[in-house]
């Protein structure tokens, strides 16, 4: 083991992190709502300078630990802190125009996400049980107080609620399933219960790791534990969705490879069952739930359980181009659904925000540009080559059939099918029906990120050797076979 | 002699029985937050047992991040509680339906 000398150099993104969100959360207490601004604008300076940070370190050393093993730090870790990053500063910067225009000029969101975004950090560098429970609670406390956030739409609060109920009964599963690994593998350090994992697992084992699997399936909204996700995603307000939807993904993916492929490698052929499980019925779920859909952010809360499906297909595979599959098709995903909220998000009509589907139509002949771009996302999200989307799902099924699983990959690829038809049907709205009155002119942080998202999806193609090459790195730094 | 065993099975009942709160419950969401504890307290009980038996101190380090973080928890709920409260003047579950799902 590594000796703990002076580990804070290693660990300044995340000291940065939380040192701003505390700062900022004693500027905010001393100011007052004057200081709104101030600190919305500091908090993104402090995630982007973090994420700048995790790059330039990347390739400079290899995997470490601190804390006696508690906290690694190798490029996979490195790969999902920066998505984790890059998912909170962008929904942050949406969220400005929407706060000011609902007038809530409330310095605590900004540190909220700093918070749940330092949670997500050590979430993805955990590599011992206390240490993922403690960031895991980091981000979830943080993301219930957010979603109910805005305080007086009863809509919001209770998404918060039920986000809270859910999210507390995950975390009890995932904590008694920790137990009950930590009593029968007798230890909490991931590389100690890989060697007591090995070969046989006893029935104690295998049921905390079972337990352990729902838990953070629950976190990234796979099915059967996504129940909570249509109404917390509609409920919540729209920036705070896009966070959701983004960022604690992100997260919560990471601890989930890293824990399958670190920690239980051994009991590779139990864990496997269950991924492949969750994996087929997220897909489903996530396909034919969103069929009826009106509402756009409902839509898009089925389309993230289904995407959590494909991804998982890749983790099934169990090897390393798998988790490369995995790495890349969730850093797609950050750019998809971070456009695709911040089209929502331009959704505006008489001075009041509109979610439905509906109020599309037409949206060619009004704003072309918008609905290009949005055209664009739903392409890529359906997985239409050349758009990145297709890339994603080739990635993680190739691995999946390089693994022998032949019957998860015809079911996915069949199943994405089915979740083309509403992406299709979004853009025949936008294309082929009467036009509705134009939106109102939408912010400028919207647009750009809408630009730019679309941009990366769009362009994927042509360059996509930097991140391919670095998810690869990532895959590397877990699973050196 | 209490062993090992009487320990974990203590600990699953009391699991069982809070899941079995929040699942079964269709009345009032404070009951929700007892079952919530419930379970964490399960999990503590569990991570003594085991650390004990074993001679290692991990588990009861563990035992009080949980409990830490249980009181952070249920500070967080009971806020979210009376926020929802204030709107909408109940904490029925039943009235938890202004989204359909």
């Amino acid at each position: 083991m590594m000796p703990t000398f002076f580990p804070l150099a290693s660990l300044a993104p995340e000291l940065l992190i939380a040192l701003a969100a505390l700062g900022l959360l004693l500027l905010g207490a001393w100011r007052g709502e004057r200081a709104a601004w101030i600190v919305a604008e500091a908090a993104i300076a402090a995630l982007g300078i973090a994420a700048v940070m995790l790059v330039m370190r990347k390739g400079g050393v290899g995997a470490r630990t601190f804390f006696h093993g508690a906290f690694v730090d190798d490029a996979f870790a490195r790969f999902m802190q920066a998505l984790s990053l890059v998912g909170g500063a962008v929904s942050l910067l949406l969220s400005f125009d929407w706060m000011r225009r609902r007038g809530i000029g409330a310095f605590e969101y900004p540190v909220l996400v700093l918070l749940a975004t330092l949670g997500m950090m050590v979430l993805a560098a955990a590599g011992d049980l206390i240490a993922l429970y403690v960031g895991l609670e980091l981000m979830s406390l943080a993301l219930y107080v957010a979603a109910a956030f805005d305080r007086d739409d009863g809509r919001a609060t209770e998404a918060g609620l039920k986000y809270f109920m859910l999210g507390a009964l995950s975390s009890g599963m995932l904590l008694y399933g920790a137990s009950l690994i930590y009593g029968f593998a007798g230890s909490t350090a991931f590389d100690d219960i890989a060697r007591a994992a090995q070969g046989h697992v006893s029935l104690g084992l295998a049921f905390g790791v079972a337990f352990l699997l729902a838990g953070l399936a629950f976190k990234i909204s796979a099915a059967p534990f996504h129940m909570w996700t249509p109404d917390v995603y509609e409920g919540a307000p729209t920036p705070v969705t896009a966070f959701f939807a983004s960022a604690p993904k992100m997260a919560a993916m990471a601890a989930l490879v890293r824990v399958t492929t670190t920690a239980f490698p051994g009991a590779a052929a139990d864990w496997r069952q269950i991924v492949v499980f969750v994996s087929i019925l997220s897909m489903a779920i996530g396909g034919f739930g969103a069929l009826g859909q009106r509402n756009f952010k409902r839509l898009m809360a089925y389309s993230s359980i289904g995407h959590m499906g494909f991804a998982l297909v890749g983790l099934a595979a169990g090897s390393q181009a798998g988790v490369q599959g995995v790495l890349v098709y969730m850093a797609i995903y950050l750019a998809m659904t971070l456009g695709t909220f911040a089209a929502i998000l331009l959704m505006r009509r008489g001075g009041a925000y509109v979610e439905s589907i509906d109020d599309l139509a037409g949206l060619s002949k009004t704003d072309p540009a918008t609905a290009t771009f949005l055209t664009l996302l739903m392409f890529s999200l359906a997985g239409v080559p050349p758009l990145a989307g297709f890339f994603a799902k080739y990635y993680v099924f190739t691995a999946a059939i390089q693994a022998g699983l032949f019957s998860l990959a015809t079911v996915g690829v069949l199943l994405s099918v089915v979740s083309a038809v509403y992406y299709l049907r979004i853009v025949k709205l936008m294309w082929f029906d009467e036009p509705k009155a134009a939106f109102d002119a939408g912010a400028r942080a919207p647009r750009w990120t809408l630009a730019l998202a679309t941009a990366v999806v769009g362009l994927f193609f042509l360059l996509p050797a930097p991140l391919v090459d670095a998810a690869l790195a990532a895959a590397r730094a877990l699973l050196p076979a | 002699m209490v062993g090992l065993g009487q320990y974990l099975v203590v600990g699953a009942i009391l699991f069982t029985l809070g899941v079995a709160g929040i699942v079964l419950n269709r009345k009032n969401v404070i009951v929700i937050l007892m079952s919530v504890e419930l379970i964490l307290l399960a999990v503590n009980v569990n991570l003594v047992a085991f650390s004990t038996f074993s001679g290692d101190l991990t588990g009861q380090v563990f035992a009080l991040f949980v409990l830490t973080v249980a009181a952070a928890e249920a500070a967080i709920g009971l806020a979210i509680l009376v926020t929802h409260f204030r709107v909408k003047g109940s904490i029925e579950v039943e009235d938890l339906n202004a989204m359909k799902g």
